[in-house]
């Protein structure tokens, strides 16, 4: 390490190159910088370590996701094959895609860092992980691209780099796709791989429709069963079915405390309390449907556990995060049930409530200092 | 008996090294030094030239902004040398001591004999005064102003401090006297803060003149900025004193003896202590007279001298000198060895409020704290992380990031008069991001006395 360093600080044959040395750099090692000023001590935990975390959290979702590619494809051809070779088949699929969304978007963040003189970013490592997640296994791989580029340019980069955007960065390239190209994001055929090779054909019953979007038609009878829905082996966003793996992800979030729990329940509360008023008021089947199906459906755990609760583009005050989760859970039911158009509502709910959620912290900024300027008065009025 | 004032926020850091009770009197320090920087935001002019020969409580220098204030040396001796910094700010007044201690008499009347500009006067001239602060902004109070009350923490909560009831033992009626004497400050009270369970000495418990408050809780419960808070909050247009309880008793000494006297106890702490424990010095001591010996040597291990806690003390060589308002000193190893995918290895030597290291399941460890940043800066990213180590109603990245953007208004609303950087510590320990909040913090309480003044 030490033999390479001058060649790319100033003056060195690659300066240009230095800080994309330097991610390397403390990629491998914690740096030896120590305090200065201020406290002398520091807490272990750093970005890179919590940023880590969230990328474990998210594993149980992504082997699954990976097994289910697989699954689902056997399942529609017909095809008899045990688990290992389900996991496999997922695995080639899903990988490139992966590789795709970090090499485009890591590729972005290296150059604004040279540029902009600071150290590149961790956040990415999350990002670059959930836009896999929460698109079709069927996404063509320049599209992610594409669509990755997009997301860490506008999304993020035009606002300042990590920390500073409105937008859940790994939302907004979910967005871009389904507006920009929505026959690769919308239908039934887009779920699973079904590019058949010869001698391949699909079995005959065979339909690659999710849940949400037989409700939308209102048939409710081809619905699967609540165990089938809670395991996650029917059609959707490859990370994004699995309830149970979910809720493992989750665990690791709340357990380390690098997720907020305080928005993933308010989300939960949101959907129930739509929900429930649903049942109440339910002129058609759809709104018949327990409440707790939409739970376990979509993208709606998913998206509680990993993209709500993103500490940048959620709402920052305490009070604030109650009001942000629940109006995630109302506005995702209300777009599933109510709205014709789309199917599935949880991306649109969240990118929404980012807009809003510096309104909400605004509002509950005003309220500690008004309680401020109130004692202020009442001290006034005690001492004349 | 009052309530019991419950601090739930905040955290004590097991860090190895605690000070054992035991009162050790070392050797007379071969130089002492009075450090303006230790006092903030003060422009220092010079009173004698080098060479000169002072008497303990001979004036060295004045407040450039506030002429009464002037600062006099702790003990009697020669003024050797001046130390310039940068833009020839003047660092240290070095001074050889002689070997015994020669005082100017300030007299010793009785305090119900004078009158509070009586003993504001006496504080002025005998150069105690500046041991006096003010919220807000946390600098030197202003003899011109008259306080709403004065408050004194008497227990002290942050990593490895020292003990208040041992250091008071013995000296009980000076700190009674000096109690007195900022009862004669204030139209106000004088409110003293104790510990609940762990304050125990009748100096503290049993003080007359004064309202006393307990408190419970981890740091920062021990923080004067803290108490003031649950007590009565400093309202904007609102000033509130302070003092250390050290000083209180040198307060007390200047009005029952007359002279000077500048003789406290610190606390020897730290990992990279042998022996830790307590020693009667002469603030401004030059450290190594009672240090030297007593630091553990380790192959690869650069130890740091901190002139008071590891939250927010000062950085000192090894043969620095105590700051004026300090009253411990701290060695812990320097943290200046890169290590192998540190960031990402689960290991259980390291100290995280984050579970995400697997110290949390051993609640009893005591850790060897090194300095390691353990990242570069980031912009802010965690949210809710910071309130949970700030008691009080104050919104912390809110306000941080006002300063930052050098909202005055906004600071204001957000309560900075009622902070001061050292309760913000905690804060700063634990940001992932290792945003510097206590340095930023001091820039937003610059800007805002600044802008008033």
């Amino acid at each position: 390490m030490e033999k390479v360093r001058p060649n790319f600080e100033k003056g060195g044959r690659f300066e240009k190159l230095y800080r994309t040395f330097e991610a390397f750099e403390t990629f491998l090692f914690v740096a030896g910088n120590v305090t200065n000023r201020g406290s002398h001590i520091r807490d272990a935990m750093d970005m890179k370590r919590t940023m880590f975390h969230v990328v474990i959290a998210m594993t149980p979702v992504l082997l699954f996701g990976m097994w289910n590619v697989g699954f689902q494809h056997y399942k529609a051809i017909g095809m008899e094959v045990d688990l290992l070779d389900q996991f496999l088949f997922g695995l080639i699929k899903v990988l490139p895609i992966i590789v795709v969304s970090y090499a485009s978007g890591l590729a972005v963040e290296f150059v604004f860092a040279s540029i902009r003189n600071h150290e590149v970013n961790e956040g990415f490592l999350v990002s670059g992980l959930l836009i896999p997640l929460i698109i079709p296994v069927t996404t063509p791989l320049w599209m992610v691209a594409l669509a990755t580029v997009f997301a860490v340019i506008i999304g993020k980069e035009v606002f300042g780099g990590t920390g500073m955007n409105i937008l859940n960065p790994a939302l907004l390239a979910r967005a871009f796709l389904f507006f920009a190209y929505p026959s690769y994001l919308v239908g039934d055929d887009v779920w699973i791989y079904t590019n058949l090779q010869e001698g391949q054909q699909l079995v005959d019953a065979f339909s690659g429709a999710t849940p949400l979007a037989y409700l939308a038609l209102g048939e409710v009878e081809k619905l699967p069963s609540v165990l089938e829905m809670f395991l996650g082996t029917i059609p959707g966003s490859i990370g994004e079915t699995s309830t149970l793996a979910v809720l493992l992800g989750a665990l690791v979030l709340i357990a380390t405390g690098v997720g907020s729990l305080r928005i993933m329940l308010s989300v939960v509360a949101g959907g129930l309390f739509t929900g429930l008023l649903f049942n109440i008021f339910a002129v058609n089947p759809y709104m018949e449907i327990p409440a707790y199906y939409h739970l376990i459906m979509g993208g709606f755990a998913f998206g509680t556990v990993y993209m709500a609760t993103d500490p940048v583009s959620a709402s920052q005050t305490g009070t604030g995060k109650y009001i942000y989760g629940f109006l995630i859970g109302v506005i995702t039911l209300l777009i599933r049930v109510v709205n014709p158009a789309y199917p599935e509502g949880m991306m649109l709910a969240i990118l929404f409530m980012n807009v809003f959620a510096p309104l909400i912290d605004h509002y509950v900024v005003q309220a500690n200092m008004k309680k401020r300027l109130k004692r202020m008065q009442t001290a006034e009025v005690k001492t004349t | 008996m009052s309530k019991v004032i419950k601090i739930k926020r905040g955290l004590d850091i097991p860090l190895l090294g605690d000070a054992e009770k035991i009162l050790q009197t070392p050797p007379r320090a071969t130089e002492f030094a009075v450090k303006p920087p230790d006092f903030h935001g003060l422009v220092p002019k010079m009173m004698i030239k080098e060479g000169t020969r002072v008497k303990a409580g001979s004036p060295l220098f004045f407040d450039k902004y506030n002429e009464d204030v002037v600062f006099t040396s702790p003990v009697s001796g020669t003024f050797t040398e001046l130390v310039r910094g940068a833009k020839r700010r003047i660092m240290e007044i070095r001074i050889m001591p002689d070997p015994e201690d020669d005082y100017i008499d300030f007299g010793a009347e009785s305090l119900s004999a004078m009158n509070r500009e009586q003993v504001i006067q006496k504080l002025l001239k005998s150069g105690l005064w500046p041991m006096i602060r003010q919220r807000p902004y946390s600098v030197i109070a202003n003899q011109n102003d008259t306080p709403r009350s004065i408050f004194v923490s008497a227990f002290k909560s942050a990593p490895l401090t020292p003990d208040m009831d041992f250091v008071v033992n013995g000296q009980e009626d000076d700190f009674q006297a000096g109690l007195d004497v900022l009862g004669m400050l204030t139209d106000g009270d004088v409110h003293l803060g104790i510990h609940a369970d762990q304050t125990m000495s009748k100096a503290f418990t049993e003080a007359k003149g004064v309202r006393v408050h307990r408190f419970k809780g981890p740091h920062p419960a021990g923080n004067v900025g803290i108490q003031i808070y649950h007590v009565q909050p400093v309202n904007k247009g609102e000033i509130v004193w302070y003092a250390d309880v050290q000083d209180v008793i040198i307060m007390g000494r200047l009005f029952r003896k007359g002279i000077y006297d500048a003789r406290k106890i610190v606390a020897l702490t730290g990992s990279e202590v042998m022996n830790p424990r307590y020693y009667r010095i002469i603030t401004g001591a030059q450290i190594n007279s009672f240090v030297a010996n007593n630091v553990r040597s380790e192959e690869g291990v650069t130890p740091r001298f901190i002139s008071g806690d590891v939250l927010s003390g000062e950085k000192i060589a090894s043969n620095g000198y105590i700051g004026f308002y300090d009253d411990q000193i701290t060695i812990i190893p320097e943290g200046d060895k890169p290590e192998l995918l540190g960031w990402l290895i689960p290991t259980i030597d390291k100290f995280s409020v984050s579970r995400t290291f697997f110290s949390f399941l051993m609640p009893w460890m005591k850790y060897r704290h090194n300095t390691n940043i353990r990242s570069g800066v980031r912009p802010f990213v965690i949210t809710g992380l910071y309130e949970k180590y700030l008691p009080m109603d104050i919104m912390p990245m809110q306000l941080i990031k006002s300063i930052m953007i050098n909202d005055i208004d906004m600071m204001e609303k957000l309560g900075i008069y009622e902070v001061a950087p050292e309760d913000f510590a905690l804060c700063e320990y634990v940001c992932p991001s290792k945003i510097e909040i206590q340095t930023i913090l001091r820039e937003g309480l610059d800007t805002m006395r600044k802008e008033f003044s």
